[in-house]
């Protein structure tokens, strides 16, 4: 029988090893798998590398990871955002390393990687800094840079929805980076609001295909990350 | 009694719609964080526009009512969004093939700097010690969609915000269509620059004082 279903945070992180690669989803705190994340940081995987869009808030989540001394590098499109303290901290001290990618590049980057694709050309960032040092060429009149794919060796994720095979749905904008960091990563774990029983996802429905799911967790009632931060909070608790 | 300083030119509100008016119906529109979102608000009785937010909303409505906040309905800029009946999500690499793609039509943006051929700095200022982030902002401007920026005609300072050439880093290279400050709307040609519009009381020498590179009149 196949049963991707287990039953704790943490023993869905339980093997993530030192100077491990591994991506996680959300945009801010949306899709944010912020129990995945603080089973990690239980864990004590350290060296890690990883890919995310933002690094976190307050002191939470990633922004936790991160404070933990558990990162060495980020790579993300944007580092700051309203509430975030610890990352620029420890960046402006030279102590945690950072490779800006525009959004869209990061996307296609961590989605090309899951389709076994090793680079591509994007017209983003032509002529700015971020193409600095990067190969170019020219179709059709226009110039592209060439990137590099991405894979990470796991991905931590959050769902609204998940069967026993691993299928996902998602919840509103906290879709954003799950479906492709489910197919970009070596072993993907999945936090999920519900598991359901075989055939409740419609298949015309499904959003990420089970073969994309290494682990499923449920996490009934996930903390708000927002609500943590506007209390202060710091984990561990 | 303190004296007030004449105040000149359209308002904020008054340039947003200048925006809305050149957006046609049936668009797709993605709206850029800060005084772009205000054009939404302006869009004329008739038309339907349709707003994308890059985190993976196609459809997304005004802000919620107060206590209908849901943490997992955001916009690009992390605050609070609805969804209109007909929206639709999904995720970030498709998000980011209908903006490089050209599948979105206009695209409304702030901007630090913009040069006289349609470079557009407005990313970074380069300044040391800053946390360089860049988000979404090259991406948008990378494929064909029109760009139109929205911006104060000058710096708090009173300097130029359109310039012969970008001092800070560029987040692209000829990219802008259209720029709609407090004193003009500015088309930006192969050719160089035209003044299209101004505003009540503005006149085209005033403009020009206020801007870099030299300015062009459509013949009439």
């Amino acid at each position: 029988m196949i049963n991707k279903i287990v039953a704790s945070p943490a023993e869905a992180v339980a093997e993530i090893f030192d100077g491990a690669v591994v991506m996680i989803g959300g945009f801010g705190e949306a899709g944010s798998p912020i129990e995945l994340i603080h089973a990690l940081i239980d864990q004590g995987a350290k060296d890690l590398t990883v890919i995310s869009n933002n690094t976190g808030s307050g002191h939470v989540g990633l922004a936790a990871l991160i404070a933990h001394r558990r990162v060495k590098k980020m790579i993300c499109s944007f580092p700051r955002t309203a509430n975030s303290k610890v990352f620029p901290e420890l960046y402006k001290n030279g102590e945690i390393e950072l490779e800006l990618v525009p959004q869209g590049t990061l996307a296609e980057r961590i989605r090309s990687g899951g389709a076994g694709i090793p680079a591509f050309y994007t017209p983003t960032s032509v002529g700015t800094p971020l193409a600095e040092g990067k190969e170019t060429r020219e179709f059709d009149g226009k110039t592209y840079v060439m990137e590099r794919t991405i894979r990470a060796d796991f991905s931590l994720v959050k769902c609204r929805a998940a069967d026993r095979y691993g299928n996902l749905v998602y919840n509103k904008t906290a879709r954003n980076f799950g479906p492709i960091m489910c197919m970009g990563a070596e072993n993907t774990i999945v936090q999920t609001k519900q598991i359901v029983e075989l055939g409740e996802l419609d298949p015309e429905a499904v959003v990420t295909p089970g073969i994309f799911v290494s682990k499923v967790v449920e996490v009934t009632n996930p903390a708000e990350e927002s609500k943590l931060v506007a209390e202060d909070r710091r984990y561990p608790w | 009694m303190v004296s007030k300083e004449e105040k000149i030119g359209w308002s904020v509100s008054d340039m947003a719609r200048n925006v809305a008016m050149d957006i046609p119906n049936g668009s797709y529109v993605n709206l850029g964080i800060g005084m772009p979102e205000l054009v939404a608000g302006h869009v004329p009785e008739g038309r339907e526009v349709i707003y994308h937010t890059e985190n993976g909303l196609l459809g997304m409505g005004p802000a919620p009512e107060e206590g209908h906040e849901d943490p997992e309905l955001i916009n690009a800029g992390k605050k609070h969004v609805t969804a209109i009946p007909g929206a639709c999500y999904f995720h970030h690499a498709d998000s980011f093939t209908m903006i490089r793609g050209n599948h979105i039509d206009i695209c409304v943006l702030g901007a630090f700097q913009v040069s006289e051929a349609g470079d557009l700095a407005n990313w970074s200022t380069g300044a040391p010690g800053a946390i360089p982030a860049v988000g979404g902002a090259m991406d948008l401007v990378a494929g064909d969609i029109k760009i139109f920026v929205i911006s104060r005609h000058t710096t708090k300072e009173g300097e130029p915000k359109i310039v012969k050439e970008c001092t800070y880093p560029l987040t692209g290279k000829q990219v802008v269509d259209t720029i709609y400050t407090d004193l003009a709307v500015i088309d930006v040609k192969e050719d160089g620059l035209y003044v299209r519009e101004l505003a009540p009381g503005v006149t085209f020498d005033y403009v020009q004082e206020r801007t870099d590179p030299e300015l062009k009149q459509y013949s009439p």
